[in-house]
């Protein structure tokens, strides 16, 4: 293992053939770029069903609490001041009741679909259980400053997408594609140690994330304005670990498949229910709690759990520790299995 | 020079024990031995499917047999497996390279592997490719890219090269460029193991050629020696209207075989201008004639013909 130029060679060579590829250029850098524009413009969550509402503990909506859980077309509970303001961010739910007795405040991201629901529902509820046509006073407080609307929250999820997505199909794409074309056979009868060409995959891949992550990031606060809370440092940790970890994902797809239809099948298998349970567009907390168990396991669940952590919410990556531990469990399985199971041939 | 464990230099290049062979119920090797001397071109001839590839890669170091011993350069793969790949130069069938690339990384990529050998613009030069050094491998004809993967099976100046049907798919010039680089490497004392289905290229490049069919060898020699066994340095092929016996046909002056394939009758002799008038002759005695007649001078497909009763292109 003395002479790495085999590892530069290899790493040069997977990296000139990314770039010479025009569909990988737009998949890795364009997609994840057009998705967060459409969606940001679209500004609107995607998935609206029952809306979920929370009372501030001590506030005085709660002596609406029994009359709003009667009402069919909202979901409410009671959360502390700092829960509910973290929830209402994270587009746990969509409507904050605090206030007094006097006068109740109704804060939400107007940019919701559902927070409308939300709102005319509550309101409705209370009056009618005052008895009123309006003797309660509401205050509406439209939260959309920066860092708390859709956009904001949904940005570091299209980088947990992207950096599942570039890591499965960049490497368990390009392996199957050289397997199939005997590429792989013919390295393996050269003195080329095995484990630099599958290193080889994870160090362009790292290459190719400091073009990737910057320009996603650049261009959410060039179009939407969404700032970055947390520090580079703490970014930088969860991005490599949550790449890293893909990549051993992406190697063990690819461990012992013959063709690349073959390897779509897998990785797609992978990829979609994770895009719909992860919390890349819409929040995890909308499945049901007998899901959650399987939910948080996941490694998408945890790195944008990270991502957002660190991009949102201004944490350190020490604060998020236990999802990067998972993440890296994740990687460092994936990898072991993939490198007993690989076929070169 | 090499700082690989080097063991004694009077082993030979390929020594080879009772290989067997089986993917599920069809046995691709049974009980194959073979030994190759160091500075030996060799050829394996055979029909598709004959096991020349599985026997190769076995060789290789690709597959491993269910039986059977492998020593290359006196070393097993075993525990020598790294030693040993130091000194190959491997050709494989049906690799494609990766067309985004071009041929002068390609060749930089493979020489990254090897700890001596050629630098990259004299592995270009070798496989006449320095003018194509910058071209993508995806702009290449079928005849460069059979030379830029020889270049890169030269990248670690290997003692010993495998090359599994080089020619294959290739016209004819390509086929004598790629020739004259294999004869240059045989002319510096390199160990070639070449399969080939053409007999003209194992005649042209091979010291010594074995024919294989069934995964097995049926024969081996020089190319003169094999062709020497049919008993004559000519062929005649022919087609009579009518029935003349094998037996008369021996008697016809200077032959030396007789065959049967068909409708066509194959004679070996030595004298042409001898036997082809007495043939005529004789048919035309009987009341018939010719209805097709050709001769050519005996080659390994004869050789293949008289073992097992197919040509070898049949496959």
């Amino acid at each position: 293992m003395g002479d790495l130029r085999s590892l530069g060679q290899l790493t040069l060579s997977r990296l000139r053939v990314m770039l010479r590829e025009p569909e990988i250029i737009f998949w890795v850098f364009a997609f994840p770029l057009l998705l967060a524009i459409g969606l940001g413009v679209a500004f609107s969550d995607p998935m609206p069903d029952t809306p979920r509402v929370a009372i501030e503990s001590g506030s005085g909506g709660e002596r609406f609490i029994e009359a709003l859980r009667a009402d069919p077309e909202i979901e409410v509970r009671i959360l502390g001041v700092e829960e509910a303001s973290d929830a209402l961010r994270r587009g746990e739910v969509s409507l904050v009741i605090a206030g007094d007795e006097s006068t109740l405040e109704f804060r939400y991201d107007p940019t919701r679909a559902e927070a409308r629901t939300a709102r005319l529902a509550a309101e409705r509820s209370i009056q009618r259980e005052a008895g009123g046509p309006a003797p309660v006073t509401i205050r509406p407080q439209e939260i959309e400053q920066r860092g708390h609307r859709y956009i904001d929250w949904l940005i570091p999820g299209i980088i947990g997408f992207n950096l599942m997505s570039t890591g499965l199909w960049g490497i368990g794409f390009y392996i199957t594609q050289s397997r199939q074309n005997r590429q792989l056979k013919r390295l393996i009868a050269t003195p080329m140690p095995r484990g630099h060409f599958l290193l080889a995959q994870i160090l362009a891949r790292f290459v190719f994330l400091i073009g990737e992550i910057p320009l996603l990031i650049l261009a959410a606060w060039l179009f939407f304005d969404v700032p970055m809370a947390g520090g580079l440092l703490s970014l930088t940790m969860v991005v490599l670990i949550g790449a890293a970890s893909f990549c051993g994902l992406g190697l063990l797809a690819s461990s012992r498949t013959r063709t690349t239809e073959g390897a779509s099948g897998i990785i797609n298998a992978i990829v979609m229910p994770m895009v719909v349970l992860c919390g890349v567009f819409f929040s995890t907390a909308r499945f049901p709690d007998a899901m959650q168990p399987l939910i948080r396991v996941l490694p998408l669940t945890a790195l944008n759990d990270a991502l957002r952590a660190v991009y949102n919410d201004g944490l350190a990556f020490t604060a998020v520790a236990g999802e990067l531990v998972l993440l890296a469990t994740w990687g460092i399985v994936a990898f072991i299995l993939a490198l007993r199971w690989f076929r070169w041939q | 020079m090499s700082t690989d464990p080097s063991p004694e230099t009077d082993s030979p290049a390929i020594r080879c024990r009772g290989l067997i062979k089986s993917f599920g119920a069809v046995q691709a090797v049974r009980g194959l031995d073979l030994e190759i001397p160091r500075g030996e071109c060799y050829g394996l001839l055979g029909p598709n499917g004959a096991g020349k590839t599985t026997t190769v890669e076995i060789l290789e170091g690709l597959q491993e047999p269910d039986r059977g011993e492998v020593e290359i350069l006196g070393m097993r793969w075993a525990d020598q497996g790294r030693a040993i790949r130091r000194r190959l130069g491997v050709q494989l069938q049906e690799v494609r390279l990766t067309d985004k690339l071009q041929v002068r990384e390609v060749v930089r990529l493979f020489r990254s592997f090897y700890p001596r050998g050629p630098t990259v613009p004299e592995l270009l030069e070798r496989v006449h490719l320095t003018e194509k050094r910058s071209a993508y491998v995806r702009d290449l004809s079928g005849g460069q890219r059979q030379r830029l993967s020889v270049a890169c099976a030269l990248a670690g100046d290997p003692d010993l090269l495998f090359l599994d049907e080089p020619t294959t798919g290739l016209d004819p010039q390509a086929r004598r460029a790629l020739w004259e680089i294999i004869e240059s490497f045989r002319d510096e004392g390199g160990t070639i193991l070449l399969t080939t289905h053409f007999m003209d290229e194992a005649e042209r490049l091979a010291d010594r050629v074995a024919i294989m069919d069934h995964g097995a060898i049926l024969v081996e020699g020089t190319p003169q020696q094999l062709i020497a066994t049919l008993g004559g340095a000519h062929v005649i092929e022919f087609e009579p209207t009518v029935r003349v016996e094998v037996l008369e046909l021996g008697e016809l002056p200077s032959v030396k075989s007789v065959r049967e394939r068909g409708p066509l009758r194959f004679l070996t002799c030595d004298e042409l201008h001898e036997t082809l008038p007495a043939l005529v002759d004789l048919v035309k005695s009987r009341g018939g004639h010719l209805a097709s007649l050709t001769t050519h001078r005996a080659t390994l497909d004869d050789v293949f013909l008289a073992r097992t009763g197919r040509q070898l292109r049949d496959g």
